[in-house]
């Protein structure tokens, strides 16, 4: 229905690199093979090519933490991630680009389901095997995924809506305690909720409807807060959801059946990274399919100009609180996620710094796009991990790295972009598919 | 019975009377015209009937049925399409999403098609995406459907306005000065287009404008609003030549 936008100019590229006009070549197909090369080599290889360099292990998120630590072994460290990624990546990918456009070509003729289905489980074989090398990364991996779900939530309040909402730490909070009371009640044996009511192996194909239970309880939250924050123009939402923030968290910790500020535990191990991955990939379809509809574009009207949408038909509240709901209820989701990836929740951890963790990422990402929320909230999540070894140090240099973007590009990296699954998948080598 | 028809309708700003005892009956596919001085309370009536202001007396009667009272966009759902003085686009939104947006209280997708992209959703996204460009080829502005409307010129602007109205399936279209600030030829292409409008949908128009040429040659009757009350109402010879119509507006033109 967007083709027409998408018709870009047919002049080839000019003052571009070769290498950059090579890589243009490559579809998306093409890439993520090369780098599922890439991760079979490091899960067969790396040991033994990280003992020959002398380094004492793989080094986990591309040798950012190892240089950090060590600066010495910084030589050694370049040279892995150089003879594992770089190399192979950008060989294999010259290499397969015939053949990978072809079969991108054969895939985007069939039902699109097919293609994306193909894309998303490679993209998963690389997330997966990558994951494999030690326990860190997958948790790393589990909580990036969860970063982007929030994130690209967030995004349609605060980007696609326009307002500024201050309460997902607070619907997170409500998904992670519904799911876990869910699960730890009917599931777990507990010291609250004593002996499991129904196997636990049982509960693994009931833990998404956990989560959708999660979710809707910070529906019906967020319907507290849209009910008088959008009955009249104006600026109410910013705090009325910062209110609602903070009664979240003191009720929680007043809630004794819940383990009041000690927190819940022992959540089944429910949330692994097929779950985590096939949750993510759902909430970012599911986003992204509303935000590009004509009935999710209500929400930019309204933003742009609430007058216009009112005249144009446009029932400007009830689109509001839709909205707000559905934007809480995939917090819920992610909270519920959260609760069972690290097996423990207490309500402390859905404070203000939960809060200024995801909406860095929403603007430092960009607004009103999900290409902006995924690379926001994966390249904070990863940078957030990875100057751990600088410890104070990474408070200054992320905050900083913050405002260097938001004096130069003040609505995000990639803002106000639409992600077009469909386009992304084609084949590249037509001068016409290249970006 | 007139398509619309309003009655004694007053309202007040706080204090100020800004329209008085007001009375208008629009049959199908006339042309109205709205003149009258700067302040004169033409925008304001605009706003009375299309629901964002409720009036403080009188009826508003579209096809025989109440309206006032009820919200702007159910208006505008029932037939009332507007464009404003002040060009109201969203500004990060393309010419045609503009269009397609107008079609929202038509689209029956509802909330699951727009989450799970049913085919429902994609053959209702392609209807209307069909039938918005039919309404921009007719404003001739087509070939500008991709463009973010703030990089667009002015006259443009105002034609992307009137498409989007129009794409509500209005019986009536009020355009509130639809030529203000344009040039000489943006001025010919609007008048050409209106009268486009009205030939090939057959709906009523209700204008307000202050070029006074454009109201004389496009409308079937005009009413002359002084102080938010109707001097005189008649077709347009009557107009241009009352007294009482030339003393409060037109004479100050006339003498330029
Ligand atoms: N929301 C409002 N609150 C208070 N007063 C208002 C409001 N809207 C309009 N007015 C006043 O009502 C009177 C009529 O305004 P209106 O905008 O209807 O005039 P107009 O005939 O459209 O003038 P123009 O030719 O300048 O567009 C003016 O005195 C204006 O200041
Ligand atoms: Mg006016």
């Amino acid at each position: 229905m967007e083709a027409n936008r998408d018709k870009s100019p047919s002049h080839p590229p000019r003052g571009k690199g070769a290498l950059r006009r090579a890589c243009g070549r490559v579809p998306l197909l093409g890439w993520l093979l090369a780098i599922l090369c890439a991760v079979l080599l490091e899960h067969y290889l790396g040991k033994a090519l990280a003992d020959l360099l002398g380094l004492r292990k793989i080094p986990v998120l591309l040798g950012v933490v190892t240089i950090l630590k060590k600066p010495l072994l910084m030589p050694k460290t370049v040279l892995f991630v150089f003879l594992i990624y770089a190399l192979p990546i950008g060989l294999t990918a010259r290499l397969i680009r015939e053949p990978a456009n072809w079969l991108a070509e054969r895939l985007m003729r069939m039902p699109v389901l097919i293609p994306a289905a193909v894309h998303l489980a490679i993209l998963y074989a690389i997330l997966h095997i990558w994951g494999d090398v030690s326990a860190y990364r997958v948790l790393t991996l589990k909580l990036t995924l969860i970063a982007v779900m929030l994130t690209l939530s967030l995004n349609v309040i605060n980007g696609y809506m326009g307002e500024f909402s201050c309460s997902h730490p607070g619907f997170m909070a409500l998904g992670a305690y519904a799911t876990s009371v869910f699960t730890v009640g009917l599931f777990a044996t507990d010291k609250i909720f004593g002996p499991a009511l129904l196997p636990e192996a049982l509960g693994v194909y009931l833990f998404p409807v956990a989560l959708f239970l999660g979710g809707m309880v910070a529906a019906l939250g967020a319907l507290v807060i849209a009910i008088p924050s959008f009955r009249t123009r104006g600026d109410y939402l910013a705090i009325i959801s910062l209110a609602f923030l903070f009664i979240v968290k003191s009720m929680i910790e007043n809630l004794e059946f819940v383990g009041g500020p000690r927190g819940l535990s022992s959540q089944p191990d429910y949330a692994s990274l097929p779950m985590v991955f096939s949750a993510c990939a759902l909430c970012v379809w599911i986003i992204n399919n509303f935000v590009r509809s004509t009935i999710g574009k209500a929400l930019n009207a309204v933003r742009d100009d609430e007058m216009a949408a009112d005249a144009m038909t446009v029932n400007t509240r009830r689109t509001k609180m839709v909205a707000f709901m559905f934007a809480a209820f995939w917090a819920g989701v992610a909270g519920g996620l959260f609760a069972h990836v690290l097996r423990y929740v207490n309500p402390a951890t859905f404070g203000i710094q939960k809060l200024a963790e995801v909406l860095a990422m929403v603007y430092f990402g960009g607004l009103n796009s999900v290409y902006g929320s995924i690379v926001g909230a994966v390249s904070l999540s990863m940078l957030s991990e990875a100057l751990r070894p600088l410890e104070i140090f990474k408070w200054i240099i992320i905050p900083l790295l913050l405002i260097l973007v938001m004096i130069f590009r003040p609505t995000g990296l990639i803002a106000f972009k639409e992600f077009d699954g469909r386009r992304l998948m084609q084949p590249r080598n037509r001068p016409d598919n290249e970006v | 019975m007139a398509l619309l028809e309003i009655r004694h309708m007053t309202h007040h700003f706080g204090g100020l009377r800004a329209v008085h005892d007001y009375n208008l009956s629009i049959e199908p596919g006339q042309v109205r015209g709205l003149i009258g001085p700067n302040g004169a309370g033409k925008t304001t009536i605009f706003n009375l009937i299309t629901g964002i202001y409720r009036p403080s007396e009188g009826q508003i009667l579209l096809d025989g049925a109440p309206i006032a009272g009820l919200a702007p966009y159910q208006i505008a759902d029932r037939g009332l399409g507007r464009t404003f003085q002040d060009l109201r686009l969203w500004r990060h939104m393309t010419v045609l999403e503009h269009v397609k947006l107008a079609h929202y209280s038509k689209l029956r997708y509802g909330l699951f098609g727009a989450f799970f992209g049913t085919p429902a959703r994609h053959r209702e996204e392609d209807r209307i995406t069909r039938r918005s460009m039919e309404l921009l080829e007719m404003m001739n502005v087509a070939h500008l459907a991709d463009q973010l409307v703030p990089n667009l010129p002015y006259g443009a602007q105002r034609r992307v306005e009137m498409a989007r109205a129009l794409a509500t399936g209005p019986k009536v279209l009020f355009l509130d000065e639809p030529t203000a600030g344009m040039n000489p030829e943006e001025l010919i292409q609007m008048m050409a287009i209106i009268r486009k409008v009205r030939q090939s949908l057959g709906l009523a128009i209700f204008l307000i404008e202050h070029r006074l040429k454009m109201v004389m040659e496009l409308c079937d009757i005009i009413q002359t609003l002084v102080f938010g009350e109707v001097i005189a109402e008649g077709s347009p010879e009557e107009i241009q030549n009352n007294p009482a119509v030339i003393e409060a507006y037109l004479g100050k033109e006339i003498v330029e």
